[in-house]
């Protein structure tokens, strides 16, 4: 299967008054086209930054990023900011926890999503209107003309991801990545974006990383996962392989010790103990050690490789569930 | 009458709390009103975990603040141990909070920076004057021992020291510090990690046990709520659409809105994955609820009769209440 974004040996360092902090770790990924890979993990394992320095989107002095990505046959490490910034919309988009902090609160909804149609496609000014109500349509927003005319604060949470949304599939991107699109919505508006990008997705043959802390969005929303701690990527295979078969100690025990309504009410849960590392100061072994049922002398000390299995299910734990290959 | 009914009500000699006919409205304009809590009624028993569910605008919080009078209701009565705490005066009320505590969604902010952790815990302890100096320390250890921490090591720190969790255990160490009855938790694990928060629900399951504690605990979070809960209760624009134990209402919901929540709850496991009708649109506002059954304009079993009169409460199976017109059988 050829791979639509390819990240080879990613690292992302922050300096900050700590020292360096270790955001983002030696990944390794790749992310096949027309695919749906989710990224999980906890608050701090560094989703958040892969994405986006995988996107180049972060810049500034404190900021280092080492490693390869390849997006569609391009390097976009080799390239220049302005070239990089070519490739959104029709190459990659972005959709955010939190609609609000991404659009403009003074200006009309309308102007908002016209805005990127002009600018990238060229459009004229009606043409750009009559293209965004379609656009609204197409995520499913009712009455898409009075809507145009709003201005964010008047639309709900649900209503502004699907603005957010159309705004991001407005140039056909082949790639759509979304950071905690439904985190902070209602359950029954999770589940009614959810269906919506799936739809999506379908329709325009569009791949997308969906990165979530909820184990339960990926196991219906994804084909691949791949599982985030300390800034690594710890395991990635098929969802159902994963679910089904997962070799990571942590995986596991997250999956444990999530509260789940097709258990028995009163279920105790298991617990991890103690907390992530300090992303300051990564410890030399493995980074889940600590808190690791099946932990042993090694893992302390040495830094577990990623290994994979025959069938391309990748980890990184010197003593897996099942035994080593 | 309007209202949403009594018969999931218990009126045992058992109750801790009796809520009757609770109703907070907010003056959001010169002419506007919101009705968050609309005629609500229900009873929490000795010992049980009362979970009230719900989305985000639903009245949970409000409802759950205005048991603690913070502000008081617009009318019906709060009944504590006994003593309607909306007719109490202003001194009488500081004291019965003691043994009514609560717990808040985001545990950093909810703790006092400037104070060390001994100064948080000691303070409850010395404005009720429990014990003396020697005492109250040893309650203070005691407390922190039971949440899991190691008192000589945050006794002398300060909030912004600990993570998330931590606040949180510290905050549950607080509030059991007055020994009392009843705790009330408003989505007391909402805005922590998955780790963690299996860590909290845990605590507060023990200490329940520990201490002997009868909690209200609110949450949007329906898998949590079944993890912790004896006896849920869904609410919807201000008003309850069924009360339950957990195990009826999860497998079988008699309400078209808890079937639809129920249905939307992501399952963690590719192999049970259920594509069903969705719940279209979003909740209408609180301003101007719809007339009737205030579910009906995003019901897919709503008649008529649902536009025209307000549901009640009654007891479908046993100890499973509904308020619709037609309930899912
Ligand atoms: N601009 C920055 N400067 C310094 N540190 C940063 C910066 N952005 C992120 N970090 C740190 O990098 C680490 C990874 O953060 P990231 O936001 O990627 O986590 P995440 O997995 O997305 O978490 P969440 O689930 O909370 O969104 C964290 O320790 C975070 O504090
Ligand atoms: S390497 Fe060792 S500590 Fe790390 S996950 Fe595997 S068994 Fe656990
Ligand atoms: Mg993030």
């Amino acid at each position: 299967m050829s791979s639509l974004l390819s990240i080879k040996n990613m690292s992302v360092n922050f300096d900050t008054p700590r020292g360096s902090l270790e955001a983002v770790r030696g990944v390794d990924i790749e992310i096949p086209a027309g695919m749906s890979v989710g990224v999980v993990g906890e608050s701090g394992s560094g989703k958040t930054v892969m994405c986006r320095a995988a996107m180049g989107l972060l810049q500034g002095s404190t900021v280092n990023r080492t490693g390869t990505v390849i997006f569609d046959g391009h390097e976009l490490t080799a390239m220049s900011k302005e070239q990089v910034r070519e490739l959104f919309g029709s190459g990659m988009a972005m959709i955010f926890q939190d609609p609000l902090t991404a659009l403009n609160p003074v200006r009309r909804i309308g102007v908002q999503v016209a805005e990127g149609l002009r600018i990238r496609l060229g459009m004229s000014k009606s043409d750009a209107m009559v293209r965004s109500k379609e656009l609204l349509e197409l995520v499913r927003i009712p009455n898409a003309a009075a809507v145009l005319k709003s201005f964010p604060y008047q639309l709900s949470g649900g209503m502004r991801q699907r603005v957010m949304i159309a705004i991001a599939i407005a140039c056909n991107p082949k790639l759509l990545f979304a950071d905690e699109p439904t985190t902070a919505l209602d359950v029954t508006v999770q589940a009614q974006i959810l269906q919506l990008l799936r739809e999506l997705r379908e329709d325009l043959k569009m791949s997308m990383v969906l990165v979530t802390h909820d184990l339960g969005v990926v196991a219906g929303n994804t084909d691949y996962v791949a599982v985030m701690y300390a800034g690594e990527i710890v395991e990635y295979a098929p969802t159902t392989k994963l679910f089904a078969d997962m070799r990571m100690p942590y995986t596991e025990a997250l999956l444990d010790s999530i509260p789940r309504v097709d258990h028995k009410s009163g279920t105790r849960l298991s617990v991890i103990a103690g907390r992530l590392p300090d992303p300051t100061h990564r410890p030399a072994g493995c980074g889940f050690a600590p808190r690791c049922k099946y932990a042993q002398e090694k893992c302390t000390t040495d830094h577990p490789e990623l290994k994979a299995d025959p069938d391309g299910h990748i980890y990184r734990c010197w003593f897996p569930i099942g035994g080593a290959l | 009458m309007a209202g949403s009914g009594t018969a999931h009500m218990r009126n045992t000699v058992d109750s801790v709390l009796t809520v009757r006919d609770l109703t907070v409205e907010f003056r959001v304009a010169k002419d506007k009103i919101v009705k968050a809590v609309s005629g609500l009624s229900f009873d929490v028993v000795r010992g049980e975990t009362l979970a009230i569910v719900g989305e985000s605008g639903c009245g949970k919080t409000t409802l759950a603040r205005a048991i603690l009078q913070l502000p008081p209701p617009n009318s019906g009565e709060v009944v504590f141990d006994g003593t309607d705490l909306t007719l109490l005066p202003k001194e009488n009320l500081r004291s019965a909070r003691t043994s009514m505590q609560m717990i808040f969604q985001d545990p950093i902010s909810s703790l006092n920076p400037r104070m060390t952790v001994h100064q948080l815990l000691d303070e409850p302890l010395e404005i009720w004057d429990r014990g003396t100096r020697a005492e109250r320390d040893e309650r203070i250890n005691k407390l922190l021992f039971s949440v899991g921490l190691e008192p000589d090591l945050v006794l002398n720190r300060r909030s912004y020291e600990f993570s998330g969790g931590q606040c949180q255990r510290i905050s549950i160490a607080r509030a059991l510090a007055l020994d009392p009855r009843m705790l009330i938790c408003d989505e007391p694990v909402s805005a922590l990690d998955v780790s963690i928060q299996a860590q909290i629900l845990n605590l507060l399951l023990s200490m329940k046990e520990t201490f002997g504690l009868t909690m209200l605990f609110i949450s949007h979070d329906l898998a949590v709520v079944k993890a912790i809960s004896t006896r849920v209760m869904v609410m919807y624009l201000g008003k309850i659409c069924e009360v339950a134990p957990p195990d009826v209402l999860y497998s079988q919901p008699a309400h078209h809105y808890t079937r639809a929540l129920l249905n939307s709850v992501p399952i963690p496991d590719p192999t049970k994955q259920i594509r069903t009708e969705l719940l279209q649109g979003e909740p209408p506002s609180p301003m101007n609820p719809p007339s009737g059954c205030r579910f009906r304009t995003r019901c897919a079993g709503a008649s008529a009769l649902c536009s025209e009169q307000e549901p009640q409460l009654r007891e479908v199976s046993s100890g499973q209440f509904v308020a619709c017109h037609h309930p899912i059988v």
